[in-house]
């Protein structure tokens, strides 16, 4: 039996090895940049990044010099208010597709899904004078309106109603439901996984806006944090090295514990909606 | 084209079911169907009606547009058919952006599945605690662009940054990270890598997770070593989202923006001044709202095409 055993230890050994190995090189930029965060910018100039002088004080300068929790408030109402747009108006798109029979229903959902090849990167120049003359600059609508619905959105939800059994359909046309009662007392609890992944996607998806943001605001009592944290590093802070990085660590650790926290139903239901 | 995505409606019966299904919503149809007409308006209405402006229409009118010369505030003015395309694809400046573009692509691509691929495969492992692993190994998906931009700046930061530090205690040559044209698109390179691994590898984790284990066993049985298992199991089982996420990769890497615009403002000397950067730059800088327009018609096309490829594939695996 020991025979058997030991290349199985020592086996699991190297497993234990390479993936210990493996997790510190993916997490080594957050723990270099959670350690500077600690250091006054003195020391890290001096290059003595193994100063055992830590402190919280770049993060009270970051709350109580910078706009960032201003910009994680701005990003928090984009991105909150284009995930549930998305989740209103992608999830009854989706419904009209499966549920309804209407004229060029084949065509208006080929052209949905071809929209999925154009990339907004490649429309800003249009769409700019579109919002300019729409009066949307410098706003919370510029960077919410062109995002109220996604046809990947409508794509992935449509896929998800359509594997619903008949018979919910059917008893629900028994019961007399009217297609309003059914979209929204049936059809959206039932693919509430499906939902869930959409809603992280697109909350994901608006917080994660660099380029347009980047056009279309131009103060920061709108600017959401990613302009906003670019805006601290080309401001007079450029060389305050710890202030910075405590400014990243208190973006990312949110979005982290978030992250964690709702794993389990964005991995189910990623490979449910986008790769099954 | 598209061909699947419209075959699978009303009118195409895979089974005895779905086809009686079908003979009893015709007999209700007309009733219901004048009816399904103002709620499929109801409906539909706001998401075409956006689609519509921010999507179809900048379509078009970036096309018009690259068919002109525009004035300084983006006004057509004289009609010059293809010439901004023809300027384009015969200007050095533009086929390095073209040139970089696809290297940095390539390489993000590559190493991105190469990377996702062995932390996936290495966190299916059965053994204690291996959930903590994978959690960690997701974790870069929570990373924004500007995150990891600053994380990296710092570890690439010429005087103070991290590797400045590591080269310095191994009395090792400094490296220009971000002022050396070619190292600067390796630390772009890196940079996106690492942003993408915690996507991938979720992605390709639940792949692996769902290829049947008796395949497994049964290659065990024979003897396989775990690396023919690997090559000859996993690998063509989980080929289907491979290739979906080399496409997401691809076509992410295509649309490069934020990185580019915190970690190198496309230089040194054009090194990193991909499409997208470009358009930003030629449209909103310099003014020139005819080039920038065929620029984001050339970087349309480019996407569409690996769309469509995408679509082929998923047309094949998703049940319509």
């Amino acid at each position: 039996m020991n025979v058997v055993a030991k290349p199985k230890i020592a086996k699991n050994v190297w497993n234990y090895l390479l993936l210990s190995v493996l997790a510190l090189v993916v997490l080594a930029p957050f723990f270099i940049g959670l350690w500077t965060s600690f250091l006054p910018t003195m020391q890290i100039a001096k290059g003595n990044f193994l100063s055992t002088d830590l402190s919280f004080q770049n993060y009270v300068d970051a709350f109580t010099q910078t706009p960032i929790l201003h910009y994680l408030g701005n990003s928090l109402v984009i991105s909150t208010v284009t995930m549930f747009a998305q989740l209103l108006f992608c999830s009854m798109s989706a419904y009209a597709f499966v549920f309804l029979d209407f004229k060029y229903k084949r065509s208006l959902f080929v052209l949905v899904l071809a929209t999925m090849m154009l990339p907004f990167e490649a429309e800003i120049i249009p769409n700019f004078s579109t919002v300019k003359a729409m009066g949307l600059l410098n706003s919370y609508s510029v960077m919410i309106i062109p995002f109220l619905t996604s046809a990947f959105g409508i794509f992935m939800l449509r896929q998800s109603f359509k594997q619903m059994p008949a018979e919910l359909k059917e008893a629900a046309d028994i019961e007399g439901l009217g297609h309003l009662q059914f979209y929204w007392r049936i059809v959206m609890p039932y693919n509430r996984i499906s939902l869930i992944t959409l809603g992280a996607y697109s909350f994901l998806g608006a917080w994660n806006q660099y380029l347009w943001p980047m056009l279309t605001t131009f103060s920061n009592s709108f600017r959401p944090v990613q302009n906003g944290l670019r805006q601290l590093q080309s401001e007079e802070t450029f060389n305050d090295w710890g202030m910075i990085q405590a400014t990243a660590a208190i973006v990312v650790i949110p979005t982290l514990i978030v992250l964690f926290v709702g794993q389990h139903y964005f991995k189910s239901g990623a490979n449910e909606g986008a790769v099954k | 084209m598209l061909k699947s995505p419209a075959s699978d409606s009303t009118s195409a019966p895979i089974n005895r079911a779905e086809t009686k299904a079908k003979i009893e919503a015709s007999e209700k149809a007309f009733s219901l169907n004048a009816k399904d007409k103002y709620y499929a308006l109801l409906f539909l209405g706001p998401s075409l009606l956006i689609l519509g402006i921010f999507i179809f229409y900048p379509m078009f009118k970036t096309l018009y547009l690259s068919l002109f010369l525009t004035n300084t505030v983006g006004k057509p003015t004289v009609f010059v058919g293809l010439s901004n395309y023809i300027n384009l694809l015969t200007s050095a400046d533009y086929l390095n952006s073209l040139a970089v573009t696809m290297v940095y692509v390539l390489a993000v691509t590559a190493l991105t599945i190469a990377l996702g691929l062995l932390l996936a495969s290495l966190a299916s492992k059965k053994i204690a605690g291996i959930g903590f692993f994978r959690t960690l190994f997701s974790s870069t998906m929570g990373v924004s662009v500007s995150v990891a931009a600053i994380f990296w700046l710092f570890i690439f930061n010429p005087s103070t940054g991290f590797l400045s530090l590591i080269s310095t205690w191994l009395h090792l040559p400094a490296i220009g990270w971000l002022t050396d044209p070619t190292w600067a698109m390796v630390a772009v390179i890196i940079t996106t890598v690492w942003m993408n691994l915690g996507f991938t590898f979720l992605i390709l984790f639940g792949a692996i997770q769902s290829v049947p284990t008796t395949l497994y066993e049964a290659a065990s049985i024979e003897g396989a070593s775990s690396r023919f298992q690997f090559f000859h199991i996993t690998i063509p089982s989980i080929s289907p989202t491979l290739f979906f996420v080399s496409i997401v990769t691809l076509i992410d890497g295509f649309k490069s923006f934020g990185l580019i615009d915190l970690m190198t403002k496309g230089g040194p000397t054009n090194a990193t001044n991909m499409l997208v950067y470009r358009i930003y730059k030629d449209a909103f800088y310099s003014g020139n709202f005819a080039q920038a327009s065929a620029e984001a018609l050339i970087l349309t096309v480019i996407i569409a095409l690996f769309t469509l490829l995408q679509f082929k594939v998923l047309e094949k695996r998703v049940n319509y």
